[in-house]
């Protein structure tokens, strides 16, 4: 294999000619066409950032359309806590006039334009940024050979940035090799070559945007950062929590998460079965559950529609099951890549009959691996079927957080066949159902059956007035006891005060960045994630007495009645006529200045300087050189 | 380092020598079934058909969609329970794929199995887990009381149809056939020894095995297959199987290995023949296919445990 010249030291003296500011955090803001590799770009900067204890947060926009048609991805790197993917770019990198033009826009002023000059013409009178126009597309054929087409521009760029913020170029080498290293040599080479072309590109050009990020304090004997997506997370931290068994069907932006565990599973000696539909997939899971494996089946939307039958069934025979639901914008196929929170309530009612359920939602990428493993411990503690509800957002975005304790964490699951005595009963109604997994002998020479009619202790159908009522009881009863096991919730911010902001899933982020905005401002606010959709965490009513305002952030429309789906959930539960809505249906996630200016019109406190403005330190940097 | 999942790794008792399996301790909750439903005989057919079998009774599985034929597990001791209407087969597809050291039966009604479960029928056979599913076919809803069913006779009056039905019924054989179902054969609740044979040949079949069962529903449909009741002055026909002796009458038996004559024989007039229409001994079942793709895949990460393999996999996003 050619091996290439190092370019780093090749054009060190180049470099360090130029003027160096050093900033906190950059935003940069890569917009093209899907089959540009605009992804993977963004994934070796955020790869790149885990590797160098940054934190980093990304954020993508893919079309539903199979190829071509728009596509972004905006990577935030820092050196202090990134909880957003940022409002607005420091830099936007434009490969068509159409990537231009519908991005210009969310280029903060004082921003950073790199252009393709072989196609973008940007507007002559914009001063308001700076912008670079470099001919991406023939420097990358130029590097790496004509028969190539365009193939190559995506890292080409990578190369440029890596030159102008001084990222490290070995361990981004490495990254490229490491991701075409499976394929042929002419892969990677070619891709060294786009790198280094971009990364040569004469620095006079760029003198004047040159940066250096700042270098995080080493934090001493931490754990080493890993960099994946939400879906990611998810799959990882079911198999960490021992499920070897699954089904599904295909539907985005679920699909990933199916995908990962087909070809993972064989692996651990598991299966997991791609079904005619989200029916038998949820059925096929529930075989696997009573067979004694808590399984895993999942989808999004219109898939968990689909599932409800089943999930009543489950909830009746008390059977674990673990289902995720990988929430796009709705009804029907709707906004299919689209990020919505609109199916907390169909987690948690859309079903027939009284269908107690526990639905969990996590608040980032790494919780999604988290909460992967708390699921795993309710639906066995408890045999019973538990949602997991995430999100289009944080299924596709990329976040660094530190590799989890593994040896701690993972846990390995077989079917108790142990024999069961004869004083065994299926659903006895003073405690929680032990399922006998076929294969135990019943000492009582009675085999139970596990069934959706309600039936009595035993497992027998029964149409008694009595035993319905008390199974309905038993079956609440259960599901409310799960609240117990939960943690306190963490409450940020002030302990008391005006402004109580609740969320849930991915609004996570911005949420604490507003809360900091808007303490900055002058007001008290608090803030809280709920993680534990239902049952609800325990000590929110104590704590909600504390603010004069509860104001629940979420994505969906605010209804019939005037109130987003969990708002809906906490008023009805806690009765507290200072819960009120923040939503919206956009279909994107919320920015930290929309939270900051809808809480500020909430508060009434529209007209103060409620402090939004603060430029980032990259936006003096850019000033102070002009 | 765990084992392959699929082999359960908490033993059951300790191996004692076993009682033979007898009908008494496989009879249940007494069924609650219509005098005279032809179910009943599909039943002790069944109970029969246990005891050849004589599985350790702990590992018998017997499962069902809903419907008046669907109670059947509560009337069978062993492990077993009633799931969701038409979703059976799915259902216990996972039941046979986690752990392939079950025996898992499924039972069902015409409407359960080629109405609101078709797909799922379709589907099953096409990946052919290893279960054997038997379908009492009364050409009626009977739990519901007498609506149309999806193998109802042109012109039977039914509450959903009252001037008698007239959309095209399904063949059951042709549909199976078509669906790719390794074993095939079809039997009447009124022939005990012919239904304990197809069900045990059944059972014993390396695949997805189906049995329908013509069983009369007294209650709604009576006198539906008096065609095929020699003393109600029909004729039972069972199909005579090639024995491959190079005779000259062994010219004109039925071939089960063969998909085309298996058509043929689906398409003959009704109440047509009993007996094996299709068996396919060399498709693999998908416990198998399954199995190999782990033990390959295994192969390849050098039988890596479970933490080591996930530890590489959080090394590699690093
Ligand atoms: C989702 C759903 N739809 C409808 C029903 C009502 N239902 C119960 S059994 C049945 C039909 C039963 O017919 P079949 O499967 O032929 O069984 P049989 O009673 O004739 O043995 C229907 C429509 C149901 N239980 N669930
Ligand atoms: S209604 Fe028909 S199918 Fe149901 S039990 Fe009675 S006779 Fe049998
Ligand atoms: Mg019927």
């Amino acid at each position: 294999m050619v091996s290439p010249i190092p370019p780093s030291s090749a054009s060190a003296t180049a470099r360090s000619n130029a003027p160096l500011f050093t900033i906190p955090d950059v935003v940069i803001r890569l917009a093209g066409n899907s089959q540009d590799g605009i992804q993977a770009v963004g994934g070796f900067l955020a790869r790149l950032a885990g590797r160098s204890a940054q934190e980093v947060m990304t954020y993508m926009t893919i079309p539903s359309t199979i190829s071509g048609g728009p596509s972004i991805f905006q990577v935030r790197i820092g050196s202090g806590e990134i909880l957003s993917a940022g409002d607005r770019a420091d830099v936007l990198v434009a490969f068509y006039q159409h990537s231009y033009e519908s991005h210009r826009s969310s280029l903060r002023p004082g921003g950073v334009l790199l252009y393709d000059s072989d196609h973008v013409t940007p507007n002559p009178d914009d001063k308001e940024i700076t912008a670079v126009g470099i001919p991406m597309t023939s420097a990358t054929v130029e590097a790496v050979g004509g028969s190539s087409k365009e193939k190559g521009k995506n890292i080409y760029v990578l190369g440029l940035l890596a030159r102008m913020f001084d990222l490290d170029v070995p361990k981004l080498s490495q990254l490229i090799k490491e991701r075409f290293g499976g394929k042929n040599e002419d892969i990677v080479r070619n891709a060294l070559l786009a790198f280094d072309a971009g990364y040569a590109y004469p620095a006079e050009n760029l003198a004047h945007i040159l940066f250096r990020l700042e270098t995080p304090t080493p934090t001493v004997g931490g754990r080493p950062q890993i960099t994946t997506d939400g879906n990611t997370a998810l799959t990882y931290g079911l198999i960490a929590a021992g499920v070897r068994h699954g089904a599904g069907y295909p539907i985005t932006p679920w699909s990933s998460i199916m995908e990962t565990l087909r070809t993972e599973l064989p692996k651990y000696g598991g299966i997991f079965v791609q079904c005619e539909d989200e029916i038998a997939a949820a059925s096929t899971a529930l075989g696997f559950s009573y067979g004694g494996n808590l399984s895993i089946t999942g989808s999004s939307g219109p898939g968990l529609s689909l599932k409800m039958e089943a999930l009543g069934w489950a909830t009746m025979a008390e059977l674990p099951l673990i289902v995720v639901n990988v929430q796009r914008g709705g009804p029907s196929t709707g906004m299919p890549t689209n990020i919505e929170q609109s199916d907390l309530l169909q987690a948690i009612y859309g079903s027939h009959g009284d269908c107690p359920r526990v639905v969990l939602a996590p608040k980032n990428v790494e919780d999604c691996f988290y909460i992967a493993i708390e699921a795993c411990r309710i639906a066995r503690e408890f045999s019973t079927p538990v949602i997991i509800l995430t999100d289009q957002a944080l299924a596709t975005r990329i976040e660094a957080f530190d590799e989890p304790d593994l040896p701690k964490l993972m846990i390995e699951q077989k079917p108790d066949l142990s024999p069961r005595d004869a004083s065994y009963k299926p659903y006895p109604l003073d405690q929680v159902q032990r399922h006998a997994p076929p294969g135990s002998v019943i000492g009582s020479g009675k085999y139970p059956t596990v069934t959706g009619l309600e039936h009595d202790e035993y497992g027998h159908p029964t149409a008694s007035p009595a035993m319905h009522t008390k199974m309905t009881i038993k079956r609440r009863e259960k599901i409310k006891s799960v609240a117990a096991t939960f943690p306190a919730p963490e409450l940020f911010g002030d302990q008391s005060g005006d402004v109580l902001l609740i969320g849930w899933g991915c609004t996570y982020g911005p949420i604490r960045e507003a809360l900091g905005r808007l303490r900055g401002a002058g007001a008290t606010v608090g803030h809280i994630q709920i993680r534990h959709i239902h049952p609800l965490d325990g000590g929110l009513e104590e704590i909600f007495a504390r603010y004069r305002h509860i104001l629940v952030v979420e994505i969906n429309d605010e209804g019939l009645y005037g109130y987003g789906q969990l708002a809906t959930l906490l008023r009805s539960r806690y009765c507290n006529p200072a819960i009120s809505s923040i939503t919206k249906t956009d279909g994107l996630t919320y920015k930290v200045s929309e939270i900051v200016e809808r809480v500020a019109i909430k508060l009434g406190l529209a007209d103060t300087t409620v402090g939004m403005r603060k430029q980032s330190l990259l936006a003096s940097a850019l000033t102070a050189q002009k | 380092m765990s084992a392959p999942t699929l082999s359960p790794a908490v033993s059951s008792a300790p191996e004692a020598p076993r009682a033979p399996l007898t009908k008494k301790v496989l009879v249940a909750d007494h069924p609650t079934w219509c005098p005279g439903c032809g179910d009943f005989a599909v039943l002790a057919s069944f109970y029969k058909v246990l005891e050849k079998l004589n599985y350790p009774q702990e590992k018998i599985v017997t499962f069902a969609g809903i419907g008046c034929s669907s109670r059947f597990p509560y009337f069978v001791n062993t492990h077993g329970g009633h799931y969701i209407h038409g979703r059976s087969l799915p259902f216990a597809a996972g039941i046979s794929l986690g752990r392939d050291d079950l025996h898992v039966f499924v039972f069902g009604g015409d409407g359960d199995g080629f109405s609101i479960g078709g797909n799922h029928l379709v589907h099953t056979a096409r990946k052919n887990p290893r279960m054997t599913y038997v379908i009492m076919d009364n050409s009626v809803y009977g739990l519901t009381k007498k609506q149309t069913s999806p193998t109802s006779p042109i012109g039977f009056k039914s509450k959903t149809d009252p001037w008698g039905a007239f959309d095209q019924p399904i063949n059951p054989m042709r549909t199976l056939i078509n669906s790719g179902a390794t074993f095939i054969a079809r039997s009447h609740a009124t022939q005990v020894n012919h239904m304990v044979e197809m069900m045990h040949r059944a059972a014993l079949h390396d695949g997805f095995s189906v049995v329908e069962i013509l069983s009369e529903c007294v209650e709604f449909f009576e006198g539906a297959f008096d065609s095929s009741i020699p003393r109600k002055g029909g004729s039972f026909q069972t199909i005579d199987l090639k024995k491959n002796d190079g005779s000259a009458e062994d010219a004109a038996r039925h071939d089960p290995t063969d998909e085309l004559a298996a058509l043929r024989l689906a398409l003959d007039p009704w109440p047509g023949k009993f007996g094996i229409y299709y068996e396919n001994k060399s498709r693999p079942t998908k416990n198998a296919l399954e199995q190999k793709l782990i033990t390959n895949t295994r192969e390849k990460t050098k039988n890596a445990s479970d933490l080591e393999l996930l530890s590489k996999t959080f090394a590699r996003m690093r």
